[in-house]
């Protein structure tokens, strides 16, 4: 009899069941993605968004959804508040399968998951203080506790003075800000991020990113974002996964991805961050050597997999010969160093392929670009 | 033709507009809403009723109200027992003025950003509370500039119930100006009309930008 069983479950295996067991942390994830998929009827026939997403997001993380327009992180995002429903698979929030829900429970939901948008989605007709009380108000909260609960979150996100202003009057920031009082209003557990700062310039981007941040480390909110810039997921993120069409393409830790990435669309999403070759440094450079005395270039790639920043005297011993820097740098992301180096090696008796196996023992990945001209 | 006459008739001319627009709003908003939240993609979907509802609405829009007016006849006299005055004239006005309203309303209804719908979703409320606390608010200065052309048109509308024997200012230039040929009166009627028409959409335009705030 227990064979049978065992053939059972070998014959339809419950999804993520035996994974739970395999992986106890997946057991207290916050947020689960079991085989969702999701498929819209589209013009010419029915067209997969999302397809077999399995993710686990742990409670008080910064959690980065990255991809292209198109790639399905809007779908995604909203199937955690059911503002889409899955065609198929499961959402587990706290372990508790959402999709049987009915309209009291997934209200009661939604109360515990805040969101805000990329167009901040405030009511126009309604002051900054009316727009973050109307959570409260729907759900019956006495006028006391609200003005109480009001008031404390519109001096969290920094608006004391804005209690009367309309939308209308504020800048794109003071905006946001308002979005994300309205969305912790109920004190949720998790706060999702639908490109919340893709309409903001630089500068209010990072003062918004700043607050996200304080609020994940203050009140231990689980934050849930979706971005198509890398430099948001590099800027406030702790994990990230990077999604196309509709698929789970690369995931793990942001410095992780970004120091090493394994597919051509997160480098695509990196490309603007990333050191590429300056136009003016490409024309000096051939692919074969001119010349026994050409220089060699070479680019140094460092993943942030070493606990320390390159040393380049180790380095440069070790090349031997001239020794130019080209181009490079080098950033930190979660207290790894990130970054590349072109060096451009002359007078030197080694060939290129030593050259390169040499480097290779400071940096964790080498090439030779080319000969110097 | 004495003033007395002519304040009668605007008098009765406030009386017709005013009664049947009043309930073509209250019954103009509700249908309105029906028909943005039972349609595609709407919070209370509900295809079969949209369209039933939006042919019903479509039926009353086309028919010119001069004939609209003489068929309702009978269900004039079945309402309020005669065909003749004030009161006759409200319920051909009504039954012109509702539909014509709702379609306006559902325009400035179905503009409301879709965002929002999902921002208030998203905090939690139930669709009652969507309808309540954010398509009315953020379609109401819409909706104050659509009642205001109600009010115009169903002006326009009274004129010609006057010339079928309803009373009011067209009654007075049908009589007077046109048959008896008293210009005067027929002046005196249009500039009347003018400024009412006037004042009613220089107030509907003020209060529609005052409630505007985006």
């Amino acid at each position: 009899m227990n064979v049978a069983i065992a053939r059972e479950r070998l014959v339809q295996p419950q999804p993520g069941a035996n994974h739970t067991e395999l992986h106890p942390e997946l057991s207290h994830a916050h947020v689960r993605f079991i085989g969702i998929g999701k498929t819209y009827d589209g013009r010419q026939g029915p067209v997969d968004a999302l397809t077999g997403i399995d993710l686990a997001i742990q409670r008080g993380e910064i959690f980065g959804i990255i991809g292209r327009s198109g790639a399905g992180k809007s779908s995604l995002i909203r199937t955690i508040n059911r503002l889409e429903q899955p065609s198929s698979g499961r959402v587990l929030i706290d372990q508790v399968d959402i999709a049987g829900f009915d309209e009291d429970k997934l209200v009661a939901l939604r109360r515990k998951i805040g969101m805000i948008f990329q167009h901040f989605n405030l009511m126009s007709a309604k002051t900054v203080w009316q727009n973050v009380e109307l959570p409260l108000k729907v759900a019956g909260v006495p006028k006391l506790q609200r003005e109480q609960k009001v008031r404390e979150l519109l001096e969290l996100v920094g608006l004391q003075g804005k209690h009367t202003a309309y939308p209308a009057q504020l800048s794109g920031g003071q905006k946001q800000r308002v979005g994300i009082a309205r969305a912790l209003v109920h004190d949720p557990a998790i706060l999702l991020c639908d490109e919340a700062t893709s309409a903001l310039d630089p500068e209010t981007t990072q003062s918004i990113l700043g607050l996200l941040r304080e609020i994940n480390q203050r009140l231990g909110l689980t934050i849930i974002l979706i971005t198509h810039e890398m430099a948001v997921i590099r800027d406030i993120c702790h994990r990230v996964v990077v999604l196309e069409q509709g698929r789970v393409v690369e995931q793990g830790p942001v410095w992780q991805v970004f120091g090493d990435p394994q597919y051509d669309v997160s480098k695509t999403l990196l490309a603007p961050l990333q050191a590429s070759l300056p136009e003016a440094l490409q024309s000096r450079i051939s692919a074969q050597p001119l010349s026994s005395q050409a220089s060699v270039i070479l680019r140094l790639r460092f993943t942030g997999s070493q606990a320390q920043e390159p040393d380049l005297g180790a380095l440069f011993s070790a090349l031997g010969g001239q020794v130019r820097l080209l181009h490079g740098g080098v950033e930190h992301i979660q207290g790894h160093a990130l970054g590349q180096l072109l060096l451009s090696v002359t007078s030197t008796s080694l060939g290129a392929e030593e050259l390169r196996k040499r480097a290779g023992q400071w940096a964790q990945q080498v090439e030779v670009v080319g000969y110097g001209i | 033709m004495g003033f007395d006459r002519l304040w009668q008739g605007v008098i009765d001319t406030f009386l017709m507009v005013g009664v049947s627009s009043l309930i073509a709003l209250v019954l103009g908003i509700p249908l309105a809403v029906i028909l943005v939240t039972s349609g595609k993609g709407g919070i209370y979907e509900a295809p079969t009723l949209n369209k039933a509802l939006g042919a019903f609405v479509n039926l009353f829009r086309s028919i010119p109200f001069l004939i609209l007016m003489v068929a309702l006849i009978p269900f004039t006299r079945l309402i309020v027992g005669t065909t003749y005055g004030v009161w006759a004239a409200v319920v051909p006005l009504t039954i012109a003025a509702t539909p014509f309203f709702a379609r306006i309303a559902e325009v400035s209804l179905r503009e409301v950003d879709h965002g929002l719908i999902e921002a208030a979703q998203a905090m939690g409320c139930k669709r009652h509370h969507i309808i309540w606390h954010v398509l009315l608010p953020e379609a109401l200065p819409g909706i104050v500039g659509g009642f205001t052309i109600t009010l115009v048109t169903m002006i326009n509308s009274s004129a010609m119930a006057g010339a079928i024997g309803a009373g009011g200012l067209g009654d007075i230039a049908y009589r007077y100006g046109y048959q008896r040929f008293d210009s005067q009166v027929m002046l005196t009627v249009i500039v009347l009309l003018v400024i009412l028409v006037a004042v009613i959409q220089l107030g509907g335009d003020r209060l529609a930008l005052a409630l505007n705030k985006r």
